[in-house]
């Protein structure tokens, strides 16, 4: 009867989790394995293979993995920083980072394409100081940059929560013990963190992966990801069969790549989730 | 199991929750699908005001967007408006109604001429009634294009423009552009000519800034790039902002499209939506509209009303020679639309 009650209290979740989670996907399943006129099929999953779909399923993968590890490369020692600091100013730190987070994602893009843009703020400025300008809009590393824009808040705040539970014992007592600090960062503070990072990966390579708003505005039509051609099968086609087994091949990719992290993470147990 | 089992009532109880929604609809309304930036909502307002009916206005991007939110069943659109060949494929779809012209007696306000056009997707003049058109052409900007060039469409291959050339972002209107240079009618379904103009677009791609629909406009005003391959309604409109801006159709000949408002198979208010199309049809009304879209008018009325200036502006009323050297888009059947789309991203997934 207790049991019950607590499952009670977990009602309105599990509504919402059938009506929007797991409803969505067995329509989607429907329609990746059926044509338009409702015969069973593997073609739109198998339509991974056409060299075009494929192709941007690669360019997809490449960039997240350039986009996770940009921002890997950037949070690991920010978030070092982070910790050993004063804990007033921490907070003020990380606050700082989430900022950004209060304004809606989207209008951060129009921005960096305001920005970017060949008669943009920043070309002007540099045209002002005779500077070479910058021709990034529209490629893959202006999408790339505005990714790692987006996601490092990600990355950050899982592992400095990972750095911040580290005690300052431990490590006091590697050094009485005579480790050096590369000893300590690689026998301590490494292993102690992995969890978070593992977190802070699939935080940010999940999304990376899946994105296409992104490439849509910074992009300017010329970088094609899957997210794009799952988009155009959509919206732009009316092929709802080709978009949900596009989807379906690619939420094998997102499920592999946590699984994947999800048992390097389970070592360390400090992670979000 | 029982898990399952939970699962799926919430399920239904979510269902029920949401057709329960649905179902409220009141006799006096109307629910209008539009494309975005395309009637002014103060219009609605004067509508809501003269005749008590609610009005529910909705908006989409691109014809393909239209038809996939009308085909997604979930709201009853008692009126339509969009593009051409997107009509007619609803009429072959047999998904539009007939008008009822008796309700229509303001119909006499637009040009007969436009009705003799939309006869190339609506044969008798029975489902559709025009609303605004134009031409697809080049809007330039003078103080960085050589003004000799923009009469044809090879300016857009032109290496000295690199990276400042913008292209619509839509299958029909680049792959128009390319089969215009190879001397092709727009809707060729040859697939060897298809591929030609493929070739050509290929070929085009590095010296593409960007791909783009509504936001050419902004771009160009902003200076951001040479030139825009555009609707007449949309240059008309950049020229307002931007003096340095002008408008070509090159010589080769462009798509002539005309956009106008049909009444869908799910209406539940026809008459209402009669009302509304009378309405529209307003010599104010339309006025009002011309001002907010600024694209072509088929209202005469409005027509001679606006400054003389205006109305022999070649960028928003193309002359007839112009016209007589464009051609409208007919819709494609679905295996061709496929082929069509596949050869496009194909190019858009080009390195």
């Amino acid at each position: 009867m207790h049991n019950l009650k607590r499952q009670l209290l977990a009602g309105p979740y599990l509504l919402w989790m059938a009506g929007f989670i797991l409803l969505p996907v067995a329509v989607i399943l429907y329609y990746a394995f059926t044509t338009t006129s409702g015969d069973f099929t593997l073609l739109n999953v198998t339509s991974i293979f056409a060299s075009i779909h494929w192709k941007s399923l690669m360019l997809s993968l490449k960039l997240a993995f350039i986009c996770t590890a940009v921002c890997l490369l950037l949070s690991y020692p920010l978030a070092m920083i982070l910790s050993s600091m004063k804990l007033k100013r921490q907070g003020f730190i990380v606050f700082i980072f989430i900022l950004p987070m209060w304004m809606n994602f989207m209008l951060r893009i129009l921005a960096w394409k305001l920005l970017l843009s060949n008669n943009g703020v920043i070309n002007t400025m540099l045209a002002s100081w005779n500077l070479p300008l910058l021709d990034v809009l529209n490629t893959p590393f202006a999408v790339v940059f505005c990714m790692v824009y987006d996601f490092l808040p990600f990355m950050i705040l899982p592992i400095y929560n990972a750095m911040s539970r580290i005690e300052p014992d431990i490590i006091e007592a590697a050094k009485d013990l005579g480790a050096n600090n590369i000893t300590i960062f690689f026998k301590i503070i490494v292993p102690l963190t992995l969890s978070g990072v593992v977190s802070g990966i699939t935080m940010v390579f999940v999304p990376a992966l899946t994105s296409f708003a992104i490439s849509d505005l910074l992009g300017g039509g010329k970088v094609l990801l899957i997210g794009n051609v799952i988009e155009q099968a959509f919206i732009q086609e009316y092929n709802w069969n080709l978009g949900s087994g596009l989807s379906l091949v690619l939420m094998v990719f997102v499920i592999a790549s946590m699984a994947l992290m999800s048992a390097k993470g389970e070592e360390g147990g400090t992670g979000v989730w | 199991m029982k898990k399952f089992i939970s699962c799926l009532l919430a399920g239904i109880m979510l269902t029920g929750l949401f057709t329960g929604c649905g179902s409220k609809d009141s006799e006096n309304s109307l629910i209008v699908l539009n494309y975005g930036k395309y009637l002014d909502p103060e219009a609605i307002e004067m509508f809501e005001e003269e005749t008590g009916i609610k009005v529910e206005y909705e908006e989409y991007v691109t014809p393909e967007n239209m038809y996939t939110k009308y085909r997604a069943g979930a709201i009853d659109y008692d009126l339509i408006c969009t593009s051409d060949y997107m009509v007619e494929k609803m009429i072959q779809e047999d998904q539009v109604q007939k008008i009822n012209f008796d309700n229509i007696p303001l119909k006499n306000n637009l040009d007969s001429t436009y009705f003799e056009f939309s006869k190339s997707f609506d044969s008798e003049n029975e489902y559709s009634i025009p609303y605004f058109f134009g031409t697809v052409g080049i809007l330039y900007n003078k103080d960085m294009v050589d003004e000799s060039k923009v009469d044809s469409w090879n300016i857009l291959w032109d290496k000295d423009y690199a990276g400042q050339i913008i292209m619509a972002d839509s299958v029909r209107d680049s792959f128009m552009v390319a089969l215009k240079i190879l001397g092709y009618s727009l809707n060729t379904t040859d697939e060897t000519q298809w591929k030609e103009a493929q070739d050509l677009l290929l070929k085009q791609k590095p010296l593409v800034y960007s791909y783009l629909v509504d936001e050419a406009q902004d771009e160009m005003i902003g200076e951001n790039a040479a030139m825009a391959v555009v609707y007449s309604g949309e240059a008309g409109y950049a020229l307002e902002f931007n003096d340095k801006l002008a408008f070509s159709v090159p010589k080769e000949g462009s798509n002539m499209w005309i956009d106008s408002w049909f009444i869908p198979k799910s209406a539940k208010h026809k008459e209402n939506a009669e009302k509304f199309l009378n309405f529209l049809c307003r010599e104010d009304i339309s006025m009002m509209n011309f001002d907010y879209v600024y694209y072509a008018t088929p209202n005469v009325k409005t027509k001679e009303a606006l400054e003389p200036e205006i109305q022999e502006s070649p960028t928003i009323f193309p002359p007839k020679e112009t016209l007589d050297n464009c051609e409208v888009l007919k819709p494609l059947d679905d295996a061709s639309s496929t082929k069509l789309s596949i050869l496009w991203k194909e190019i858009k997934a080009a390195d």
